[in-house]
């Protein structure tokens, strides 16, 4: 479903992803871990061509991000993303966040697209606050309708940066709950997080970053039982024992 | 010279071809804004633009107008011009001279409220598969809007008081109007008084009109505001 092969990107002359290749199958959940500034976000920034890049290649669902001819606007509209601080449209209620890209973009009109809302705002246990607005909704809540706002687009695959790591830590469970149901349900995801109770339950495989290279790119259960590399371990027993 | 005289005043206070002066600057207002708003607005998306041979035009007209008084532009457009062959009518050149000038102060208005609006949005519409113009138009708009809304105001309010420099080329505005009648009637404290409550009336309107606006399109952050101040 998503095909990463030896990419490379570059801030001016700084090069923040080296030779990165990987893939996600269909209905499979990858979590992307690191330490900061490892390149997780811009990797992922990729993948819906949110950020461009100078070598290699992603195919999604056969579709080449990087050539010049794709039509990224609609290959974004099929790929969910979450970011960590929401990006809640704040001048829109619920309601309207979660239709607007539906009836801009999808083209449904305003009932279907309220219908489809709706449902997702119940999925996620906010169907009581399609009116408010994202101010008035805790951390956790915006978050849960972000990712309702993502799904509303019936993507193909789900892009996660660090969802839960602007949340209280009172919220993170909520947030993580509803990506859990959302992984069962055979959604393809990758997601960014440092959440490793998460990675442990819920992903296929772990993929390890530091200074723009993919280090390990293991199954789950491989990973967090023996990592490969030193970094990973270091990483790991820093982020575990904190 | 007479000392100030109480029914001249109030005679006046009434008058109808005062009135119709000040009719003139509600219209001289409404239209310059409204024109160097739309002007504004394409000069500041071409300053943001990446592209140097679109936003340099925009930078030299916003540096050359701001840059030079008013006063002059309105001259050079009424006197000047007519040399180049371009004879423009006194109303014609008040709004156009009025609107251009307007425009390089709304443009950087304008630029600053869609400056504000987080990259996040940006990012965030796009990742919804949304399009520069529908981004714009439905995410970072609404939310620059909000923040133009009040110095757009108090532009407002302060050429409701600008449009008087147009009696320089005979524009019959309120100004104009209660020169013409000074040098009739000779009351000049007594007609001045009366043209500055017309002003005055006539920007208090507006800071009732702008506090509406205001108010408006802050609801869903007052909403946000108040749930907050509510925990
Ligand atoms: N717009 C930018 N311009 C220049 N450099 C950038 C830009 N965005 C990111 N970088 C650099 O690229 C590198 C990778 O950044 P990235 O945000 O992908 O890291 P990350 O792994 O997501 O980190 P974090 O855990 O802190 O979110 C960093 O060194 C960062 O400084
Ligand atoms: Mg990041």
């Amino acid at each position: 479903m998503i095909e990463i092969q030896d990419l490379g990107k570059w801030y001016g002359s700084v090069q923040v992803l080296k030779g990165c290749t990987t893939h996600v199958d269909k209905g499979e959940v990858v979590v992307v871990c690191g330490p900061s500034g490892s390149g997780k976000s811009t990797l992922i920034k990729c993948v819906n061509g949110l950020e461009p890049f100078q070598r290699g290649s992603i195919l999604v669902n056969g579709v080449s991000v990087g050539a010049v001819g794709t039509d990224l606007p609609s290959l974004r509209a099929r790929i969910g993303m979450v970011f960590q601080s929401f990006e809640l449209f704040p001048h829109l209620s619920v309601l309207g966040n979660l239709t607007l890209a539906q009836r801009k973009v999808l083209g449904r009109n305003a009932t279907e697209a309220s219908a489809r809302a709706r449902a997702l705002l119940d999925r996620v246990g906010l169907a009581a606050h399609a009116e408010k607005y994202p101010g008035q909704l805790s951390g956790g809540q915006q978050q849960r309708v972000a990712i309702a706002r993502a799904l509303a687009m019936d993507p193909v695959a789900m892009l996660f940066d660090e969802p839960t790591s602007a949340l209280d830590p009172e919220m993170i469970n909520e947030v993580l709950d509803v990506m859990t149901a959302l992984a069962q349900d055979g959604m393809t995801m990758i997601c960014v997080t440092h959440e490793m109770g998460f990675a442990r339950r819920v992903a296929h495989r772990v993929v390890f970053m530091d200074q723009g290279e993919i280090l390990e790119d293991r199954p789950s259960a491989d990973f967090f039982g023996a990592p490969e590399t030193d970094r990973a371990r270091a990483f790991l027993s820093r982020i575990l024992h904190h | 010279m007479q000392v100030w005289s109480w029914p001249g005043f109030f005679g006046y206070l009434g008058n109808t071809y005062l009135l119709g002066g000040a009719i003139t600057t509600l219209w001289l207002t409404a239209i310059s804004i409204t024109a160097g708003l739309a002007l504004g607005f394409a000069l500041a998306m071409m300053r943001l633009s990446r592209n140097r041979a679109i936003a340099a035009p925009a930078f030299f007209y916003i540096w050359l107008f701001r840059g030079t008084p008013v006063l002059v532009q309105l001259i050079v457009i009424y006197t000047g011009l007519p040399q180049l062959g371009i004879r423009l009518s006194v109303v014609q050149s008040a709004l156009l001279g009025l609107s251009l000038n307007e425009a390089a102060y709304l443009a950087e208005i304008v630029r600053a409220g869609i400056l504000a609006v987080p990259a996040g949005q940006v990012n965030a519409a796009r990742a919804l598969g949304m399009r520069g113009p529908q981004v714009m138009r439905h995410v970072v708009l609404p939310q620059a809007l909000r923040i133009i809304v009040p110095p757009l105001g108090n532009s407002v309010n302060g050429l409701l008081k600008t449009t008087s420099i147009t009696s320089v080329i005979s524009m019959e505005e309120l100004l104009r109007r209660t020169q013409i009648l000074i040098q009739q009637k000779f009351m000049v404290l007594e007609l001045f008084a009366v043209a500055a409550l017309y002003y005055l009336a006539m920007t208090t309107a507006w800071d009732f009109v702008q506090r509406r606006i205001e108010r408006r399109f802050g609801r869903a952050y007052a909403t946000a505001a108040a749930e907050v101040n509510h925990r």
